[in-house]
């Protein structure tokens, strides 16, 4: 019977992908691990998440992952302060206010931010943004922290306004009803009645969007000012994770403590963005419900 | 005007007002870039390699190593992807394994893009020997994409009413039968529209390129799919930052080219979902 062999071929393959999408995320974190855990043999691991210095080709080399993470924590802050409350606002623009035929255009502008290569946003932040502020706020340099905020801003808001806008569409149309009904206006509707509603959604949109900034890497790499202390405020130069490891990658001898090294970082931020897709997932969840 | 009514009218303005401060600076920027770069785009410019340490010439051999990669994406990341979510929508029951593959793709889709650069790096280009290669960054981009293509998929597949699958199975057909000629075909839309824009996306990375087959400056096409290639982000990326003396209209046209490469590929998807759901029967 050459349709039952055929059929049972293909279906083996259908569940093959899925058991190599798992195959895949365990190759991955083991592959981290394995070469993180060999930093670990040379290096103790709590001079590794404690240490204040990193300088990876200073003898003897130093690996303190803190100015590091600091700088991904500045960067990330600074973006949250300023995209979380323009996306939530933008969101609820587009899905409440703005008339139908708007609507559409501003939904396609967003998607346009979104399609923008991080590469060109870097060069745009290199060519104008940095200059402009430095001018603008007196600074000695404009690569530094603000910058790279401001830039990582602008790629979490396509995430944090898709999701969020999804999330306030989608509260049922009888709550409304009811809030018209008893006299409130369509601004008290939207702030008192839909937003709560549709809160576990924004807070999913806000954590994907959050994620997405620690986790982009050439605009942090191009606009921070690449410097590896820790960072005195967010108008400082500094570096995050992410640039570091772009950054010095090609430099780090295979199999060398430096090449090691920034594996651990790369595990570091693998977990960091496991958490938080984990959080961002459980509301997606609860949104559904 | 009653003060609920005022309230209102100063919400809606700072709503607006929000709303303009992510719209201006996107007009600004797509406008920035095409007014600055337009004057050196040239037919030379696309079609040359480029010369004197990349100050002069085109950047035919980055164009043509982003599609050579988005194609090499493609043909790992479509067939993965749209297989593993036929598996979780038709095949699935709700069972631990399942469970672990919907959270591999939640978990694949969040990880940093520079992390998948340095996993293709030891798996493709250090552990199979790949070297850093065409091969090494298409798998590399492939597996960042695969979340996309699967949810895209997912999606797809879901939206197709359970009535389809219903009739067909009455029928006698099998459990495949029904999913290749009553589920898939009224899912391609879907699927298409998914994975082109994840592909878009693909052609616009830069970190998971950057040790995997990204050069920084081979100015002949590759010979197979060992060679290095340039890539268009990539290049973007030495030249403002790495090459001393740089003609500012080099970079601002292969920005320019960059984003109407990936602005393409995002209209292409549009049309086909447009076209597709003028022609949905349900």
């Amino acid at each position: 019977m050459p349709r039952r062999i055929s059929e049972f071929i293909v279906e083996s393959l259908i569940k093959l992908s899925g058991l190599l999408v798992i195959i895949l995320v365990f190759l991955l974190f083991l592959f981290l691990l394995k070469d993180s855990l060999s930093l670990f043999g040379i290096y103790p691991l709590g001079k590794f998440l404690f240490g204040r210095n990193w300088l990876p080709i200073s003898e003897p080399p130093r690996f303190g992952v803190v100015p590091l993470f600091l700088g991904s924590l500045y960067v990330t802050v600074g973006a949250i302060i300023i995209c979380v409350p323009v996306g939530i606002a933008s969101a609820m623009f587009i899905a409440e206010v703005a008339p139908k035929s708007l609507k559409h255009v501003l939904k396609s502008l967003v998607e346009i931010l979104a399609s923008i290569p991080s590469v060109v946003l870097g060069f745009i932040g290199i060519r104008w943004l940095g200059p402009a502020l430095r001018d603008v706020l007196g600074l000695t340099t404009g690569m530094c922290g603000l910058t790279g905020s401001l830039l990582l801003a602008f790629m979490a808001l396509p995430t944090i306004i898709s999701i969020s806008e999804d999330a306030i569409v989608g509260v049922p149309r009888t709550y409304k009803e009811a809030a018209f009904g008893l006299g409130a206006t369509r601004w008290q509707t939207l702030w008192r009645v839909i937003l709560p509603s549709a809160s576990s959604g924004i807070i999913a949109g806000v954590m994907l969007g959050i994620g997405r900034v620690i986790g982009e890497t050439m605009v942090a790499m191009m606009v921070t000012g690449n410097s590896p202390v820790v960072p005195k405020s967010i108008l400082a130069p500094l570096r995050t994770l992410t640039a570091t490891i772009a950054g010095e990658m090609g430099e780090a001898v295979s199999g060398s403590e430096h090449y090691f090294a920034l594996f651990a970082v790369g595990l570091v931020l693998f977990v960091i963005a496991f958490i938080i897709n984990l959080i961002a997932d459980a509301f997606l969840r609860r949104a559904r419900k | 005007m009653s003060t609920a009514k005022l309230r209102q009218q100063i919400a809606f303005i700072v709503l607006g007002a929000a709303t303009l401060f992510v719209i201006v600076p996107i007009l600004l920027t797509i406008f920035y870039v095409i007014k600055n770069g337009i004057g050196a785009i040239s037919w030379e410019f696309i079609t040359q390699p480029p010369r004197n340490g990349m100050r002069q010439g085109g950047i035919f051999p980055a164009i043509v190593g982003t599609i050579l990669l988005v194609v090499g994406t493609m043909l790992f990341s479509l067939p993965l992807g749209v297989l593993a979510a036929i598996y979780l929508v038709e095949y699935a029951r709700d069972n631990f394994f399942t469970r672990l593959v919907k959270l591999s793709v939640v978990n694949l889709s969040g990880i940093p893009s520079i992390v998948y650069g340095l996993f293709g790096f030891t798996l493709f280009v250090l552990f199979l020997r790949l070297g850093t290669s065409i091969l090494a960054g298409s798998l590399t981009l492939a597996i960042m994409s695969l979340p996309v293509v699967v949810t895209a998929t997912k999606e797809a597949l879901e939206s197709v009413p359970v009535s389809f699958r219903e009739i067909s199975l009455s029928l006698g057909a099998t459990k495949w039968q029904t999913v290749r000629h009553c589920v898939l075909p009224y899912a391609v839309p879907g699927i298409l529209t998914g994975t082109v824009l994840s592909l878009g996306r693909a052609a616009g990375e830069t970190a998971p390129i950057l040790f995997t087959v990204a050069a920084f400056y081979l100015p002949r096409l590759p010979r197979s799919v060992f060679d290095q290639v340039m890539a268009l982000p990539y290049h973007l990326y030495v030249i403002s930052t790495q090459v001393p003396n740089m003609p500012t209209e080099i970079s601002f046209a292969t920005g320019f080219v960059l984003i109407a490469l990936v602005f393409l590929m995002n209209l292409a998807s549009i049309i086909l979902r447009a076209h597709y759901r003028k022609k949905r029967l349900w």
